[in-house]
């Protein structure tokens, strides 16, 4: 399977601020990709070099096997851009904006939009100053969605959006993603949307790829919580490779403890004879607040 | 908490974003009058010399509709006469900041940010009076200490300043009302210049009316752009002009108060209509969509230049006759004033410099549509889109450069009509004057270029084109006025456009004009290729 997507050690500096710092990104056709990390990692930086509205100043990026930069237009034929903040100009009404922006595209799917209109409770007939940041959203929703573009690249598109609308959203691409096989980068802050949606994700901090790869692999490479009551106290637990945070109370013991080491921990636990056990795998909120911790990168090492 | 709660702290954040603004409004208006001294001083030295300017003028229709009736001979009476024009701006500006810090905050959203914080409810409109208020004050304190040390009366310079700081104050309460009437910041500012445009003829109109005894002079108080006239400064000083004027803008402020407190927050008193769920066929291209973004200014600038080419026309005929009615004196003071050729060709070329100037801002704006729409985060959604860069902006620069050139030709034409039919030839005078007007666009299309060029390269400092306008025109008059030399005039781009119908048509500065305005833009375009794009 091709990438749709790939990025490697992507560099974009503005002033004396280093936006990207050698950032690896790889979306595979075909599927919904994740994209996440604190306000200010370079998400939506990433995106604009993608559209070729920026220039990195060093690294690669790749879009549909084409130059984001020199193949503005072909490329841009084949997908279609939902931004994170949306504007929309103040005497067009929303039907217009959806309009126009199809027909630059090359053409929208007219029973899907008024499909969509319908499914997001949109007034297309309001001009673009008396919507509200929800409501303009939905405009550029429709607008994307409708298209039939290959590739989706959506900036935090449910941000305003009331909870039933993140319902219709995730349904909607779901739908499309299933029928025609499109590839979805979506970057986003809401947990459950991602883990509903995405069968990969990358998290960023700081301009650079902090981790990356299947929901599932994630979770496996992060620690499991344990709290434990134990016949006899557990002499030389704190010396095992893995095991983090113990805290020793006479035979209660509790620690957090990495995926690969919890074989020979739990060896060492029966050892000295169990009397009780509870042991949590961990949370995808614990998995990104790891990530979004605002200590430097280096510091985590 | 009262109405009134967090005044000073919204007041010192508007001081605060102003304060390059009214430094730069402040001292140009107040300097200017200093300008007309050194003049009028120069050319008209002696009582006599001035009676032969005042008897000259006073039968010139144009400059009793631009400065106001003229009531007397002596140096300060001919200065502030010449300077009826400075309450048209204190009025502008006084509008365009009340209206930045009211409307335009609150279709931004931040009057919200703001409101919800322990601020109450007529704070941001307070604030913004007294910022404007404060403004007004300074250019009327400034201007008085001018005409002081120019050696001019302390009593008419202080009711000068005064007429100045209340015409800022009844335009500011006038802005406020506007400030409630739309949703859209853009449409109080078109309200506020046809109300000012209107204010301007109704004084022009009451003035003539005032000079040749006729009886519609009392239509100058319905016009606060006359206020300041009104007071007579050096004329009689008429501190009592000042009640009337309170008290009317004591009035137009509680209106103001109360249209606020009618609407909530985001709504103006005309609702704004639903437009159309789908699209016009014939919006599908960038430029058909720049055509719906710049055609309303378009339109109202093309009717402005049509009103003020028909007036300005139909008045030049009275001009040729001066000539027979004063003689060998006015042709001397004229060209005293380093004006030459008849007084009809005068009239043209200021007309035709200062119907330029009006185009030459409209282009800058024009050309810096597209970074206003970069800000506003509007160009991502059509730069994802198949369309190239310069597709783009291109749509937008063809207004900058096609629609001053239709403003211009309407201009030229209009007046042209207007003079041809007093004078008796339409068909000679048409094309006279279409040409004198179109022989500008070159000095036009280089302001064109200076914007398109800064949104290319330095997109951070596009704003600064429009401080080329007045940069270029202070140039040229400080030059000719304090005698540089041609290398200082030389830097105003209207000062080598040659004086048609009169002069002869030289080519050689309109293709050197036409040439630096093409390398410009072609600069700023391989800029916006090359560059980021947004660039906050």
């Amino acid at each position: 399977m091709t990438d749709a997507i790939s990025v490697t050690g992507l560099v974009k500096s503005f002033g004396p601020a280093r936006a990207l710092d050698g950032l690896n990104l790889s979306v595979r056709t075909g599927e919904v990709h994740g994209f996440l990390g604190p306000n200010g990692a370079g998400k939506s930086t990433t995106l604009r070099i993608l559209l070729g509205l920026m220039r990195a100043d060093s690294g690669q990026a790749r879009l549909l096997g084409g130059d984001p930069w020199t193949e503005t237009a072909e490329l841009h034929r084949r997908l279609a851009y939902v931004p994170g903040d949306v504007t929309l100009w103040p005497g067009l009404s929303g039907g217009e904006v959806i309009d126009l922006l199809g027909r630059l595209r090359g053409g929208m799917n007219q029973t899907r939009k008024k499909d969509l209109i319908d499914r997001f409770a949109l007034d297309p007939r309001k001009k673009g100053r008396t919507y509200s940041k929800g409501n303009r959203q939905k405009v550029a929703l429709v607008a994307a969605l409708a298209s039939d573009a290959e590739l989706l690249v959506l900036d935090e598109p449910t941000s305003g959006l009331d909870p039933l609308m993140e319902e219709v959203f995730r349904e909607v691409v779901r739908e499309e993603q299933r029928r025609d096989g499109r590839t979805v980068l979506l970057s986003s802050h809401i947990l459950g949307e991602v883990e509903s949606l995405c069968e990969r994700v990358t998290i960023i901090r700081e301009g650079r790829t902090v981790e990356a790869g299947s929901l599932a692999e994630l979770r496996h490479l992060s620690r499991t919580s344990v709290q434990a009551e134990l016949a006899s106290p557990a002499a030389g637990l704190e010396d095992l490779p893995g095991v983090h945070d113990l805290r020793a109370d006479g035979a209660r013991v509790s620690f957090d403890v990495d995926a690969p080491a919890l074989d020979d921990v739990l060896r060492h636990l029966t050892a000295a004879g169990v009397r009780s056990l509870v042991s949590r795998p961990p949370t995808l909120e614990e998995l990104f607040l790891r990530h979004y911790d605002t200590t430097p990168v280096g510091a985590l090492r | 908490m009262n109405t009134l709660t967090g005044t000073g702290m919204l007041l010192r954040l508007a001081l605060r974003r102003d304060r390059w603004m009214i430094a730069v409004w402040t001292v140009f208006t107040s300097v200017v009058p200093l300008g007309f001294v050194s003049a009028f001083n120069a050319t008209a030295p002696t009582a006599a010399a001035r009676q032969d300017f005042v008897d000259t003028s006073v039968h010139n229709t144009a400059f009793i509709i631009a400065y106001g009736p003229l009531h007397g001979s002596t140096l300060g009476q001919l200065v502030t006469w010449r300077a009826g024009f400075i309450p048209v701006i204190v009025g502008l500006v006084a509008l365009l900041l009340m209206i930045r810090h009211t409307r335009t905050e609150e279709e931004a959203g931040r009057l919200e940010l703001v409101g919800a914080t322990a601020v109450g409810r007529h704070a941001g409109l307070a604030a913004a009076l007294i910022s404007v208020l404060v403004g007004s004050a300074v250019v009327s304190a400034l201007s008085a200490l001018a005409l002081v040390s120019a050696g001019l009366g302390a009593g008419g310079a202080v009711v000068f300043g005064l007429g100045l700081l209340l015409t800022g104050c009844a335009f500011a309460a006038a802005g406020a009302i506007f400030a409630q009437l739309t949703a859209g910041a853009g449409g109080a500012r078109g309200i506020a210049i046809v109300v000012l445009g209107a204010a301007f003829l109704v004084r022009g109109i009451a003035s003539v009316s005032q000079q040749s005894g006729g009886s519609l002079g009392w239509l100058a108080w319905l016009s606060p752009v006359a206020w300041a006239g009104e007071f007579r400064p050096y004329a009689g000083d008429r501190w009592w002009i000042a009640v009337p004027c309170l008290l009317a803008t004591a009035a137009l402020v509680a209106l103001a108060v109360t249209l606020a407190g009618r609407r909530d927050l985001g709504s103006g008193m005309i609702q704004p209509r639903p437009g159309p769920a789908e699209a016009a066929a014939a919006l599908r291209t960038p430029l058909a969509l720049a055509w719906r973004l710049h055609r309303g200014a378009l339109f109202s600038r093309l009717a402005g230049f049509a009103v003020v080419g028909y007036a300005l026309g139909a008045v030049a005929e009275s001009i040729s006759h001066l000539l027979d009615n004063s003689g060998a004196a006015a042709r001397d003071l004229l060209a005293g004033l380093g004006l030459r050729g008849s007084l009809l060709q005068q009239y043209v070329d200021g007309m035709m410099t200062l119907a330029a100037v009006v185009a030459a801002a409209y282009a800058i704006q024009a050309a810096l549509r597209p970074r206003a729409e970069e800000v506003a985060g509007l160009a991502e959604p059509m730069l994802a889109t198949p369309v190239q860069r310069l597709r783009w902006a291109w749509s937008h620069f063809l207004f900058a450069l096609l629609g001053p050139t239709l403003g211009l030709a309407v201009f030229g034409a209009v007046l042209g009509l207007a003079h041809g039919i007093n004078a008796g030839d339409v068909a000679g005078q048409v094309p006279a004057m279409l040409g004198a007007a179109l022989v500008q666009l070159p000095a036009v299309w280089l302001f064109t270029g200076v914007a398109v060029a800064l949104f290319g390269l330095l997109p951070r400092l596009a704003a600064w084109a429009f401080a080329a306008l007045p940069l270029s025109l202070f140039l040229g008059w400080l030059g000719a006025e304090l005698q540089l030399g041609e290398f200082v005039t030389g830097l105003s781009a209207f000062s080598h456009i040659p004086k048609l119908p009169a002069e002869p048509l030289s080519v050689l500065p309109l293709a050197v004009l036409t040439a630096m305005a093409a390398a410009l833009i072609a600069a700023g375009s391989a800029g916006i290729r090359g560059r980021d794009l947004p660039i906050g």
